[in-house]
């Protein structure tokens, strides 16, 4: 499936990712009132250290730990698309799924509310608006299996080529 | 020291009806213009770090920033400008000579817009180049005054040329001055376009080696990074006499841009300030020259042109054609307005002539002497446009140098203060974190679209005017007529006033 | 004549030619009459013929054909000749009354060879010596114009339609195995005798149709080598170019014609490994001779001539045969007004010569 990889020597730490990433989710989609009218939390997840930095989101993990432990169902993976969705409905915020994510991908809910925050691949809007709007293209968005053929190793080597991280 | 009278250069304007408070200006910002106020829960600006690049207008996501000429007017005084009083605080402050970056930005006269071209009307047709081949291949190094054959039919006396698909090359500019990314940009879009680019006095990064068809190597007067491998590397050699933007002055690249990867490209210690002397100190003069040319052509087997560039001084066609005697394939001239990675404010901005000047002077010289044919032309030292090419070419260049407007391809900003290392569009600095910034596989694109997006002008510039191949405008000076120029101008322009 | 125009010359015109390759000559009338269908293509303001083969008597010789505004010029360019050249006989060339043709200079001819010891002195061909003086002559002596030096042949032009021309040099009296003709159509109006086609030197005459856009990287290359460009005109600089390239750099035609009509850079591509090296050899050496824009020219020479359009055929030349005649013309009717049913008829390809070689001569045309 498609998905996004970070290219962290390109990455600029501006965080343009998130801010879109949140005017993208919210009811008005305009990037001011996200912000100040809005409480929503980015899915994107910038870290930085010093001159090093990237983007990290879901990896929609192909046997997903966080659906597993999810105690109400709220993370499901959809077996047609591969994405890992979340329904807030369900979600109870016993963040049980934080603790089980091996990225730290998913992340509470800034404003306080029993609920978390991660990456749906943008399935609203059909491309991801964090690849987008990434000014440096260190996001991208791409299907490795489709760029070759099978093989751990040579998938491993189009990632590093392409200069992001294997999930 | 107490107070400075330093006065801010730019005011920052920051809109609180959009600022969102992302603080992307302020990670963004290398000279730290910009600082988020947590009591006030603001985004704030400190105005005397801004150097106007752009870069935080470039990224903010709602267009909340503008940056303004800073409002502080001095009394009127065509003679004490504002800048000029700033200068000299600056230096009674410091007892520096002023610095500055990329070219000359005085109000002098650009020859170039004095300049326009002709179209075919009625008597010949013009020559559409979406629907008729237009040709642009150019070749470099020296031609002998007539072909020979051998008994098959072969050529047997045309030295090595290089091949150009479209009559423009990237500058020198070293690795050092500019970063490895904006190196690689220009390495891959020269490779991907058929056209040059040039090392500058940088060495040739590992990296880099696999461009080297496409790679002109300098040698300059400090020598670095020059050995056997290197000169291998390239389609030409340089020897670089002299720059436009500093025409008799060395260079000096700060220690603190010397970092592992420099240090191992141009030989030198880590750390250590590279200082290239201002003349070659095993050229004093032009006999000099000569051998430097015949041992670079002996090291590399009479296989490469060599080249000799030099900026554009008062003598420059006797010096120029002093060079083709001495043996030289190419003779490239920079231009008082050609740009630099750092030069004395001064040295910059007085010293020199334009290059459009100079061009005419030693194109016609050399034609003078029957020098013309044997070595190539290349002008740089501001192109802005494809226009000025051609008006180049007519003027009797073979092919021009861009460098400022390759970098501005590249997201320069024209802010001139390449000489501080803290390049906000990761193209002069060696920082990591800014160097980043410049993508090469988006640089490449950008400089290949420029390259593709002047070539194709070109050709329609060139079919208007009922030409086919660019060899039809080189030297062909009737194209060209002057507006607004004194009979002396256009008499060592070569060209007539427009209307006659 | 009167003055040598200071810009250059545009203009657009007919033009024709006929080669018997045996050699045998015959009368001026038949390109009269070819010339004289074009009349449309040319405006009155300049016509011209050359002949080849039409001095037999003077053959060994040097045919100088001069213009000169007034007796004195013509005394002092007499004075010239006499120190430079033998000169067996000078005489006025006949003319006859025309009621179009006005304003004609005087117009004379001297046949001549260089004065041994000046030859000696200057250290250069006979050619060379030639050449020489004729730059000097048009460069340097005011009201006086060579019109033609070759051996065994000689150029009538001036002002006006090119059939009255022809009638007012009395050309059916003369005989040639080889015509050219020219008819003009200048866009400016200098009405300048020496302006007209075919333009000579030594043996070479070239009459052109067109514009050449490259003229001033052309001028620019050739006047490197020593020729004066005094004329203004394209067809003085292609004259010029053709001398330069077969006479002194010794290329063979073939390579000539891929230097002034190149390939395309993507047939030459398509050439095999040999053929391009030679190819691009040719246009990175001798880019500035590459005549670009509309032309076609028919170069005339002792041996014979060569016709050519430019690479990309911008302007109109068809080619007939009928027996031992080649023809050439910017129309086909101007062929068939003469030769009305020739055995072969075909337009020439851009940048493909037709060459008609007199019998018995090479290709090594010197």
């Amino acid at each position: 499936m498609k998905k996004v990889y970070a290219r962290e020597e390109y990455c600029l730490g501006c965080k343009l990712c998130e801010v879109y990433c949140v005017t993208s989710h919210s009811e008005s989609k305009d990037v001011v009132k996200a912000h100040k009218m809005e409480e929503i939390t980015p899915r994107v997840i910038v870290e930085s250290t010093g001159e090093v930095s990237f983007a990290l989101q879901c990896r929609h993990c192909d046997d997903a730990p966080c659906t597993k432990a999810c105690i109400t169902g709220a993370l499901q993976k959809d077996p047609e698309t591969g994405i890992v969705g979340y329904n807030q409905e369900k979600c109870v915020g016993c963040w049980t799924c934080i603790m089980t994510c091996p990225y730290g991908a998913i992340k509470r809910d800034e404003y306080g509310r029993s609920i978390i925050s991660k990456c749906d691949l943008c399935i609203e809007t059909g491309e991801p608006v964090c690849v987008v709007n990434c000014p440096n293209n260190a996001l991208v968005f791409i299907d490795l299996a489709e760029k070759q053929g099978e093989g751990v190793e040579e998938q491993d080597k189009l990632v590093k080529e392409q200069g992001g991280c294997r999930d | 020291m107490a107070l400075s009278y330093k006065n801010p250069e730019f005011l920052i304007e920051r809109d609180y009806d959009k600022c969102i408070n992302c603080r992307v200006c302020e990670r963004q910002c290398a000279n730290e213009a910009h600082y988020y106020d947590e009591d006030l829960d603001k985004m704030m600006a400190i105005d005397k770090n801004c150097v106007n690049c752009h870069r935080c207008v470039t990224l903010c996501p709602t267009d909340a920033l503008r940056i303004r000429k800073y409002p502080l007017e001095f009394k009127e005084n065509y003679n004490w400008t504002g800048e000029m009083i700033n200068n000299i605080y600056k230096q009674a402050e410091t007892g520096g000579v002023l610095l500055t970056g990329m070219g000359n930005p005085t109000k002098k006269k650009i020859y170039w817009d004095h300049l326009l071209l002709n179209a075919s009307q009625v008597t010949n047709p013009s020559i559409d180049p979406l629907r008729e081949p237009m040709e642009l291949k150019t070749f470099l190094g020296r031609k002998p005054e007539r072909l020979e054959f051998d008994q098959e039919g072969n050529i047997t006396n045309l030295p090595p040329q290089i091949e150009l698909e479209t009559p423009i090359m990237f500058s020198a500019m070293s690795f050092g001055s500019i970063s490895l990314n904006a190196c690689k940009s220009l390495a891959r879009a020269a490779s991907e376009m058929g056209i040059m680019y040039n090392t500058g006095e940088g060495g040739l990064h590992q990296e880099l080696y696999q461009y080297g068809a496409n790679t002109i190597v300098q040698v300059a007067s400090g020598r670095f990074g020059v050995h056997q491998e290197y000169l291998d590397a390239g389609a030409a050699i340089e020897i670089k006499i002299g720059q436009g933007a500093k025409p008799g002055i060395g260079g000096h690249l700060p220690g603190e841009k010397v970092g592992e990867e420099v240090s191992r490209t141009r030989m030198i210690p880590k750390g250590t300030d590279a200082l290239s002397p201002a003349p070659h100190h095993d050229i004093y003069s032009i006999e000099d020259l000569r051998q430097l040319i015949y041992a670079l052509k002996e090291a590399t087997d009479y296989e490469k042109p060599v080249s000799v560039k030099i900026s554009a001084v008062h003598n420059v066609a006797a010096i120029a054609s002093g060079i083709a005697t001495a043996g030289a394939d190419i003779i490239a001239i920079d231009g008082y307005r050609g740009g630099t990675g750092a030069a004395p404010t001064m040295i910059r901005d007085n010293v020199g002539i334009p290059i459009e000047l100079a061009l005419a002077a030693v194109d016609s010289r050399l034609r003078e002497e029957g020098l013309r044919n044997q070595v190539s032309l290349v002008i740089g030292g501001s192109i802005r446009n494809s226009a000025d090419i051609v008006k180049a070419i007519a003027l009797g260049a073979d092919a021009v140098y861009i460098g400022s407007a390759a970098l501005i391809a590249l997201g320069c900003h024209m802010c001139q203060k390449c000489y501080t290392g803290k390049c906000n569009w990761g193209i002069a600095t060696q920082r990591p974190d800014l160097v980043k910034r410049l993508n090469p596989e988006i640089g490449t694109e950008r400089l290949k679209n420029l390259i593709r997006g002047w070539s194709h002008e070109i050709k329609e510039m060139l079919g208007g005017m009922g030409i086919n191949a660019i060899e039809s405008l080189r030297g062909n000076r009737l194209m060209l007529r002057g507006i607004d120029l004194n009979e002396k101008e256009l008499e060592i322009l070569g060209i007539k006033h427009a209307g006659e | 004549m009167r003055r040598i125009p200071e810009e250059k010359i545009m203009s657009g015109c007919a033009i024709s030619g006929i080669l018997d390759r045996k050699g045998r000559r015959f009368s001026g009338e038949e390109i009269i009459k070819s010339i004289a269908l074009m009349h449309d293509r040319s405006n009155g303001l300049g016509g011209g013929f050359a002949a080849y083969g039409i001095y037999p008597e003077y053959k060994e010789q040097y045919a100088i054909h001069m213009f000169y505004d007034d007796l004195q010029a013509k005394e002092e360019v007499e004075d010239f000749l006499e120190r430079h050249f033998m000169i067996s006989l000078a005489e006025e060339i006949p003319t006859r009354k025309v009621k179009a043709i006005t304003n004609s200079p005087l117009i004379w001819r001297y046949f001549v060879l260089p004065d041994q010891h000046k030859l000696e002195q200057a250290n250069l061909s006979e050619d060379d010596y030639v050449a020489r003086c004729v730059f000097k002559i048009n460069d340097q002596y005011r009201g006086a114009f060579v019109v033609s030096s070759g051996k065994n042949m000689g150029v009538f032009k001036g002002v006006g339609y090119p059939e009255d021309i022809g009638e007012f040099y009395q050309l059916e009296q003369y005989e040639a195995y080889l015509w050219t003709a020219h008819g003009r159509f200048p866009t400016n109006t200098p009405g300048w005798w020496g302006g007209a086609h075919p333009f000579t030197l030594l043996d070479w005459s070239i009459v052109h149709n067109g514009e050449i856009s490259s003229y001033g990287a052309n001028k620019r290359y050739i006047e490197m080598f020593g020729y004066k460009c005094t004329m203004m005109t394209d067809t003085e600089v292609i004259t010029y170019l053709f001398d330069l390239l077969l006479r002194k750099h010794k290329l063979p035609l073939e390579l000539v014609v891929k230097a002034v009509a190149a390939p395309l850079w993507s047939e030459i591509d398509r050439m095999g490994e040999k053929e391009k090296k030679i190819a691009s050899g040719i246009r990175a050496v001798y880019g500035s001779t590459l005549l670009n824009g509309p032309f076609s020219i028919i170069l005339g020479h002792k041996n014979g001539f060569v016709a050519l359009n430019d690479r990309i055929k911008l302007r109109p030349l068809v080619c007939a045969e009928d027996g031992e005649r080649l023809y050439v013309a910017s129309e086909e009717s101007a062929i068939r007004e003469i030769c009305p049913e020739p055995e072969k008829v075909w337009a020439p390809r851009g940048g493909e010569p037709v060459i008609g070689l007199l019998e018995g001569s090479s290709e090594e045309w010197l």
